[in-house]
């Protein structure tokens, strides 16, 4: 098989890359590199095997797309969680809720709110209807062309969104915990994102999912009964220990400033687990909340899982599957946060990371007995190892999903008009997921350093405003057609990403000067204050603090605007979800109404009956 | 295919397929308006109702943080409501293919 022989020599390529990683590790001490080597290469070679397995099923365009819809509901409930929990959500939700309590947790909740949504009104009706792609779902009862060339676009758009923020916050996680170079990072993540999705197409992808969804899950939890067992296993008395932890209390009485000055002890550790300390604006929040709870179910390298089950029962299996695990996840992350507040602290969490995302692996290491014990460094690799498999697992299933709308949508369905062989196809299929993963790794090159984090939103609300309301009025509205299908998208994407670069993620020169300014004003008081001769470090930190504002000034240079030429933004929120959704729906409505299909509305009793019932489409396909 | 003689149309009128749909209907946009407004009063709550949430109940735990863990609860719980009522579904859709496939 040349497919396997091909796969073992780009193994060759990648596994000495990796040992340079794990032997220039930054949180490891030289004597345990070898070891912090061991661990990734086991789970790399895990994966590879994996995918070495997969490579031989897969022989169809079927295969590659969907698994040759063989995969049963338990087994795609684990993948849905393994798409699902990326690096953001196991090292960035313990993160915010190691550095800032009760808003942490309470950010967690709508990406597990989202999967009713899916659960109740998408899962279903999309096995039932689509075969490989979104594009499948509109073209059932429209013109096939026209909307599968714009559902594709629009995939691929959601898609680069949140692989950018995936490539990029990986890069930055890969330096951070192996302390490799950001773009060896980005290639190394890359090449085996393309190795299981080229070799092993959504076989290979899946079953990679389902490992590093399994292994996250069980190194959370053995995590969490050891910070437990630390506090008795106690319940009100483990809450009791977080507000009595002096660390916490400073940390909070940090965050609140003036305002701290007449609370007690025990007050600023209860703040902590009180609403306020991160989220301040609750419009904000409901907006994010909405491109959330809408967004998941347009996102399409979630809806795609649901082609990999033989049926609708399986995906509804799958569902129930999935929002088991994410939310036990989501439970058991409030508890290694808390447990990585007072146990590593978090004046060390934000040493090492800024944004909290080393907050999981400092915890893992300290369990183990610190930095200079065997188990510590142990764990520290492991949970390393598993947020590198993380990232490189949800980069794949965002390749494959971009790729599959790129040649069954674009180039089977729009150039060719549906006539392609399956070998041509499954051809097409390889390339448009080596032109995308090409793509992935450039662009995450060229991003290095760039603010990414609002992509992630971004995605999502592409996804709620555009991709969620055609495939939900298609499949339940009557008269929706092919006029309000291109409405709907285009308006949907457009309202999204024009509010974000007129909104306040964007970076706005004058302010940002303005803020640097008061803060380096405020260092050079103190240090005036503490005058020449303060031993204690604190004018070091001082120094350090304005020579970094300097740098933020300098790094804006002369510009006085933002991306699109405005001084201020324009849109008062972060996240463009309350508008765009809206916006997304009405144009869907009012394009349907402004032109009148029968075609399409004398295909809605085929498509509703088929869709509530599953007649015609049955059975995992024959390979 | 003129319309009257279409096997769809045929499916769709039956009384059976127009039960499915009216029961699925109340049903789904039921759960799914209670689940998103219960969703939303969170950080509704965490905003204007702060008081509340401050309120400790057993020992340190606070309303907040009950209510927080209270929706992966309610989460849960419209997923295992959902997952017995589908049984019911799926008889009454397996029904309508039998019929269908005797048409």
């Amino acid at each position: 098989m040349t497919a396997c022989r091909k796969l073992k020599r780009w193994a060759g390529a990648v596994l000495p890359a990796l040992y340079c990683a794990s032997a220039s590790a930054q949180a490891v001490q030289a004597q345990w590199r070898p070891l912090s080597f061991a661990v990734f290469a086991a789970i790399i070679a895990l994966t590879l095997y994996v995918t070495y397995r997969a490579a031989g099923k897969v022989k169809t365009s079927a295969d590659f797309y969907a698994a040759g819809g063989g995969i049963s509901g338990v087994q795609n409930g684990w993948a849905i969680a393994g798409d699902y929990l990326s690096a953001a959500s196991f090292l960035g939700i313990a993160g915010l809720i190691s550095l800032y309590g009760y808003d942490g947790f309470m950010y967690s909740v709508g990406w597990l709110v989202a999967y009713i949504t899916v659960l109740l009104v998408i899962a279903e009706p999309c096995r039932n209807i689509g075969r490989y792609t979104m594009g499948d779902i509109l073209a059932f009862r429209n013109n096939p062309r026209i909307v599968k060339a714009c559902m594709a676009l629009s995939t691929i758009t959601v898609a680069t969104f949140y692989l950018t923020a995936q490539m990029v916050g990986g890069g930055v996680l890969v330096k951070t915990l192996v302390g490799i170079d950001y773009e060896y990072s980005v290639i190394t993540v890359g090449a085996l994102m393309l190795g299981y999705v080229l070799f092993g197409g959504m076989v290979a992808t899946t079953y990679v999912q389902i490992i590093k969804a399994v292994l996250l899950v069980c190194a959370s939890l053995v995590m969490v009964l050891l910070v437990w067992r630390q506090f008795g296993f106690g319940g009100p008395a483990y809450f009791q220990a977080i507000v009595d932890n002096v660390g916490i209390q400073d940390r909070v009485a940090g965050l609140l400033g003036a305002s701290a000055a007449q609370l007690s002890g025990e007050e600023l550790g209860r703040r902590f687990l009180e609403p306020g300390l991160y989220l301040k604006s609750p419009v904000d929040q409901i907006s994010l909340g909405m491109a959330l709870v809408l967004g998941t179910a347009g996102m399409p390298h979630i809806l795609m899982r649901f082609f990999t089950v033989p049926s609708a029962q399986a995906a509804r299996t799958s569902v129930i599957w999935a929002m088991a695990i994410i939310g036990g996840f989501y439970v058991l992350t409030l508890f290694l946060g808390t447990g990585a507040a007072m146990l590593v602290g978090p004046t060390d969490i934000l040493a090492a990371d800024r944004g909290g995302n080393m907050a999981a692996p400092l915890l893992a290491q300290f369990l183990g007995g610190g930095p200079d014990a065997l188990l510590g460094n142990l764990m520290l690799s492991f949970v390393a190892a598993v947020a590198f498999a993380t990232i490189v697992a949800v980069v794949a299933g965002l390749v494959l999903a971009a790729a599959s709308a790129m040649s069954h949508d674009i180039w089977v369905g729009v150039i060719k008009g549906e006539h392609a062989t399956d070998a041509e196809e499954t051809r097409a299929a390889r390339i448009c997921s080596l032109i995308v993963g090409a793509l992935a790794i450039v662009i995450g090159i060229l991003a290095q350093g760039q603010n990414v984090a609002h992509l992630v939103a971004l995605a999502f609300a592409v996804a709620a405003s555009a991709n969620l309301p055609v495939i939900l009025l298609t499949l339940y509205w009557r008269r929706c057609n092919t006029v309000g299908v291109v409405a709907g998208l285009v308006v949907g994407t457009a309202s999204a990403i024009g509010l974000v670069l007129v909104s306040p993620n964007m970076t706005y020169p004058d302010t940002v000067r303005a803020t640097q300014r008061a803060l380096m004003d405020s260092h050079l008081a103190r240090m005036a204050e503490l005058g020449a001769g303060d031993d204690s470090g604190e004018l070091q930190t001082l120094h350090k603090a304005v020579a970094l504002a300097e740098a933020e000034i300098a790094k804006l240079g002369e510009r006085s605007t933002s991306l699109v030429g405005l001084t201020a933004p324009w849109f008062p929120l972060r996240n463009p979800g309350l508008v765009s959704i809206p916006l997304g729906f009405l144009a869907v409505v009012i394009g349907s109404l402004c032109y009148r299909d029968r075609r399409a509305e004398d295909m809605w009793e085929e498509l509703y009956v088929r869709s509530n019932t599953g007649i015609g489409r049955s059975g995992a396909q024959a390979h | 295919m003129s319309r009257a003689d279409n096997h769809w149309v045929a499916i769709h009128a039956d009384p059976a397929f127009q039960a499915l749909h009216a029961e699925k209907t109340r049903f789904l946009w039921g759960l799914m308006a209670f689940s998103i407004s219960y969703y939303f009063l969170l950080p509704l709550g965490a905003a204007w109702f702060t008081d509340i949430y401050r309120k400790q109940i057993w020992g340190p735990l606070n309303v907040g943080l009950v209510f927080a863990l209270s929706q992966f609860v309610v989460a849960w719980g419209v997923a295992w409501l959902y997952a017995r009522r589908a049984a019911k579904f799926d008889a009454m859709a397996a029904a309508i293919a039998h019929k269908a496939a005797h048409l």
